[in-house]
């Protein structure tokens, strides 16, 4: 499935800002037989002073950008056109929970695909009680560790409220999950939370969801959205599947990958600086317009 | 001298080892199995049993002297916060034969040349975990691991260039080493300063005694740092987390000892790729930075997003290569003790030859065989958390000791490994040697850990002839560290033969060359600028306050016209005055020890004492004073005190750059002040007696007597005070100082025309000195107190962002 994707963020000072410096995750990823990157191109206004272009530890395309001021507005806007391959598993070849350990123990090597990366705590996913009975009430020592990750997706996509207006984006973790709700990012957190608490190895996925019209209503532009969903390691044999709980559904076509990291922390969208005294605008426009 | 009046073997002469016994089990470096003194310690023991009764306590007293003058001081922390504490030196050195000494020494440089290379192969092709030698899972969570350091090779070729390595000596006089230290191992500068209190201690021994001196090793390592400059015009300095941190008085001295510039990363930037300091002369380039920050908080765009102590854009330019850290960003994962359980195997992998010097024996519990040795050995060993940085001595509550939890956590041991097998490692009880110590007149053998550091130098790891010795505070070998008790000595390595003296200073017979006086970074001129003005805002409180109590005596009560017209005037800077010292200028003399703590290397000990009486003075009378005649006369004491902080800085303060940012700060507070002061108090709604008030305010009524000989009127008043460039309290001599000042640095900044500041500083001048007292009315002076301030303005932005 061939797609044309187009991000604008647009972020307005008050007073102009005087500079800043900023690291950029947007280019969607370039993976032999899972999506092809056509073309990609990612502006930055007005132009950026430094630019540098890199490919991080997980293997997502990182851009690094400083600009110095004063400039009263700043803009990234990406444009590119992917073919995504993937295509939804159709066996279920992953070993019982209760062998999954010895898979991971047997697996030497901590390149970016290593499942030892996604096992312990990261920035944003901390340990939680709490969240490790909830997972546990849900699934038992027997079943694949595919239906494992499959169950908690559901369950979690039954329990959590999606909410928009309810978390930001640097609510923790336990704060969502005590109140059941939040968006993609949340949901998550709280799923990769869950899974490392069974030991599956589980990490997060950023990257963009085709939204489909309502029947007989005409596709809204720029109402696309930015998304997230899970990895999760099931053994050497199936290796990393990837779910999404805000949707219940395992991830196939309709999701296009920017990067791959253990929480949102590592694949952020947008990190940066900028010195700015005043107040602060900020807009997002993403279309996802598949090429039928 | 006291020791002629005495002969040797008379009842005055105490024996310093009467009763000295080391516990059993354990070695000791003062006597060996049988009770004899080692060979090593004769000379001393022999000087020591010479001295008459109550020597050592003077000499003692002489090093604890010396050290306070310094200003040498730990930081203790409790529950409630933290303490500055004296600094804990025990007086008798660790001394260590020069023969042992040197298997010491190489057993740790292959140690060095082990970790680099563990380093290199973990930042980069990683085949220690592709070939099982180390597990993935500990290298994967460990927190100072960094993936983004993932693949950058250090633009020196090396990793590590300054470490040390806690080494301690087991019951059969083997040395085991307890742990590596990576990440910025400090201790260094408090070895130099430990040698210099011990040595003026027992100054008629020391320098006949043989001993190693330390200077060459830091002027190798100084060399070294120059060397891997990329240039000759980028510079070197030390990174420092700041003065929050429990060594920053280390980091200073250092980078005092050393001559190199010390920085914050906010004083960084980093611009197409190089790194840049902010100084007043705009930015210099630097290349190689000794960082004493853990690498986790160096760049909060990649790294540690909270933290606020680093630079942005760093990690950048470590990729192009255009800066040096020491030791490279990620060294800390070196310092997990379950890489311990490793490094054994791995040396004789990468080696091909065993450790020289065993370290502290230890197990992972991630791995089967490992675990269950552990739960059936746990009596006789720590077990802890196998991510951990800390030394084995340093048992924190998620550890079991001897089979038992050291914490509050109940349950069985056994269960708590099983369950956490993969978080834990269990390592052999640590037993240290005792050294002697002195305590309540006499030696105590006391546990003692050595710290070793090694550097990097052209010729290869050179190792520090001494070190930086841990003494317990009693029998306990956990008890160790300084946060629990303990207590600090100097090594002393002893030669058989004379040793060679050397100094920082270069040997080479070329023409002395003056150094140049270095760069100031903008924000240490910003912390003289300010401890400027809250120094001079401190002073005007104290002489209205002592003008308000001295009329208040007078008059009984607070009810006259003056009186309430002041307490009016003084309502906008927030001063209440019923308390006796207004909690106004306690805030005022805490941000000025704030701002002079900021520049702590560039401070005088005397300065920064002086500034500290001054401070605590104010804070204990501000509990007891009544208002009237006791206020006034406490006012004048802290005058007095002020005005001796006034006096060192304008007597004794070298006129570097970052004097003349204290004096402006100086300048546009004084001037400010009066200008206010004097709008307020020559009002011609202002009650009878108010230009007294000024007059006597500004400390010029003699002056005003001698000048004028009659009575104050309102022009005499505006002619002394305002425009006189005679009377340094006056407004204009005050500007005539700002424009001078500014006048230097402009001539010395890369501006071509005249800057904005100088025009503003030239104009403003101007415009008061052709003034008449009658042209400055209220209003003029109003006004030109708001020009000061805009020009204070003016000065930040040009200089000090």
């Amino acid at each position: 499935m061939f797609y044309d994707i187009k991000l604008t963020l647009k972020y307005k000072y008050k007073p102009a800002a005087l500079g800043g410096r900023h690291i950029l995750r947007l280019m969607p990823a370039d993976i032999e037989a899972e999506q092809r990157l056509v073309a990609g191109l990612l502006e930055v206004s007005p132009r950026a002073d430094e630019r540098v272009d890199r490919v991080d530890f997980f293997g997502t395309q990182t851009t690094y950008t400083t600009c110095g001021g004063p400039n009263p507005a700043l803009s990234f806007t990406l444009t590119a056109r992917v073919n995504r391959l993937a295509s939804i598993p159709s066996f279920d070849m992953s070993p019982p929970l209760s062998a999954l350990g010895d898979e991971i123990r047997h697996y030497k090597g901590i390149d970016a695909r290593a499942p030892h990366h996604f096992l312990g705590v990261s920035p944003l996913v901390p340990k939680s009680q709490a969240v490790a009975d909830y997972a546990r009430g849900i699934v038992s020592s027997q079943m694949t560790s595919q239906e494992a990750v499959s169950r908690i997706t559901m369950a979690l996509n039954n329990d959590m409220k999606f909410d928009p207006d309810a978390t930001e984006v640097d609510t923790p973790m336990d704060e969502a999950f005590e109140n059941r709700h939040g968006v993609c990012q949340d949901f998550s957190h709280i799923m990769i939370c869950c899974l490392r608490s069974l030991g599956i190895p589980a990490g997060y996925v950023s990257g963009f969801l085709r939204t489909v019209p309502p029947p007989g209503k005409p596709r809204l532009e720029g109402a696309d959205a930015m998304h997230a969903w899970v990895q999760a390691w099931c053994g050497f044999e199936a290796g990393w599947v990837e779910f999404d709980p805000t949707n219940a559904t395992l991830v196939g076509q309709d999701h296009i990958v920017i990067g791959r990291g253990r929480d949102y922390s590592d694949v952020a969208p947008i990190k940066g600086i900028f010195r700015a005294a005043g107040s602060q605008e900020t807009s997002q426009a993403v279309d996802v317009i598949p090429l039928l | 001298m006291p020791n002629r009046l005495n002969k040797p073997g008379q009842a005055q002469y105490a024996d310093p080892l009467a009763g000295y016994a080391p516990p059993a089990g354990v070695a000791d470096e003062l006597m060996d199995a049988s009770g004899n003194v080692r060979p090593v310690w004769q000379n001393f023991i022999k000087f020591l049993t010479a001295l008459p009764a109550g020597d050592i306590e003077r000499r003692i007293a002489r090093g604890d002297q010396y050290l306070r003058d310094a200003g040498v001081f730990f930081r203790q922390y409790g529950q409630t916060g933290s303490v500055d504490r004296a600094w804990p030196l025990s007086s008798i050195p660790v001394l260590i034969a020069e023969s042992e000494w040197n298997g010491i020494t190489t057993a740790l440089v292959q140690r060095a040349e082990l970790l680099e290379a563990v380093m290199a192969d973990l930042y980069g092709p990683n085949t220690l975990v592709a070939s099982g030698q180390l597990p993935p899972a500990l290298i994967a969570n460990s927190s100072e691991w960094l993936r983004p350091l993932v693949g950058v090779k250090p633009a020196s070729g090396h990793f590590l260039q300054f470490i040390a390595f806690e080494i301690g000596r087991g019951p059969n006089g083997q040395w085991w080493v307890l742990g590596d230290r990576t990440q910025a191992p400090s201790g260094s500068g408090f070895a130099l300063e430990n040698r210099v209190a011990t040595a003026r201690m027992f100054t008629d021994f020391y320098s006949k005694a043989n001993v190693h001196r330390l200077a060459g090793f830091f002027r190798a390592f100084r060399d070294e740092l120059q060397g891997m400059r990329q240039d000759g015009s980028s510079g070197v300095a030390v990174l420092t987390p700041g003065p929050l941190n429990d060594t920053y008085y280390e980091h200073a001295y250092i980078a005092r000892y050393l001559g190199f510039m010390l920085l914050e990363g906010e004083d960084l930037t980093v611009q197409d790729g190089k790194v840049q300091v902010r100084t007043v002369g705009g930015l210099r380039p630097v290349s190689v930075l000794w960082r004493r920050l853990d690498s986790a908080f160096a760049d909060p765009l990649e790294l540690n997003e909270e933290s606020s102590l680093g630079t942005p854009g760093l990690l950048n330019a470590l990729r192009s290569g255009t800066v040096s850290l020491v030791n490279a960003l990620g060294s800390g994962v070196l310092e997990m003790r379950a890489l311990l359980a490793f490094l054994p195997r791995i040396c004789r992998s990468l080696r091909g030859e065993p450790l020289a010097m065993p370290n502290v024996a230890t197990w992972w519990c991630g791995q089967e065989k490992e675990r269950n040795y552990v739960i059936a050995n746990a009596k006789r060993m720590l077990i802890s958390p196998a991510l951990s940085t800390k030394l084995p001595f340093d048992v924190d509550a998620q550890s079991a000791l001897g089979g038992t939890f050291r914490g509050e956590a109940t349950g069985s041991v056994e269960d708590w490994i099983k369950t956490n097998a993969q978080t834990l490692v269990g390592q052999e009880a640590v037993t240290l040697s005792t050294t002697p110590a002195y305590i309540d007149g006499r030696m105590q053998p006391r546990p003692v850990s050595i710290r070793v550091f090694l550097a990097r130098t052209a010729s290869g790891w050179q190792v520090m002839p001494g070190g930086y010795a841990r003494i317990g505070k009693t029998q306990d070998a956990t008890a160790i560290a300084m946060q629990q008790g303990g207590s600090v000595a100097d090594v002393w390595v002893v030669s058989e033969h004379p040793v060679e003296t050397v100094t920082m200073l270069p040997a080479s017979s070329a023409p002395y060359v003056r150094p140049d006086s270095g760069a100031l970074p903008s924000r240490a001129a910003d912390n003289l600028f300010w401890l400027g003005r809250y120094i001079e805002r401190a002073e005007g409180y104290m002489r209205l306050l002592r003008a308000y109590h001295i009329r208040l005596e007078e008059s009984g009560t607070p009810d006259t016209p003056l009186l309430k017209y002041l307490e009016t005037y003084l309502k906008p800077y927030k001063i209440d005055l019923d308390e006796g010292v207004p909690e106004t200028l306690l805030h005022c003399l805490s941000s000025a020890v704030r701002s002079a703590s900021k520049v702590r290397d560039r401070f005088s000990i005397d300065g920064w004492m002086a500034l500290n009486d001054l401070t605590k003075s104010a804070r204990r009378m501000a509990e007891m004073l009544v208002p009237g005649d006791d206020s006034a006369r406490a006012m004048g004491v802290l005058l007095r005190k002020i005005t001796g902080f006034s006096g060192l800085v304008h007597e004794n303060m070298y006129r570097f750059l970052g004097w003349r940012f204290l004096i402006i700060g100086r300048s546009i507070e004084r001037a400010a002040a009066m200008a206010m002061a004097l709008a307020s108090m020559a009002d011609k709604d202002a009650p009878e007696n108010a230009l007294d008030l000024v007059v006597d305010v500004a400390d010029s009524s003699m002056s005003h007597r001698r000048r004028y000989s009659v009575s104050t009127s309102r022009d005499t008043v505006i002619d002394l005070l305002a425009l006189d460039v005679m009377n340094p309290r006056s407004v204009l001599y005050q500007l005539t100082e700002i424009r001078d000042h500014v006048h230097f640095l402009s001539e010395n900044s890369a501006y071509g025309p005249m800057s904005p500041l100088s025009k503003a500083t030239l104009a403003l001048h101007t415009d008061l000195a052709i003034k008449t007292p009658e042209a400055l009315d209220t209003k003029a002076l109003l006004d030109l107190a708001k020009r000061i301030e805009q020009l204070s303005n003016l000065f930040t932005e040009s200089y000090l962002k």
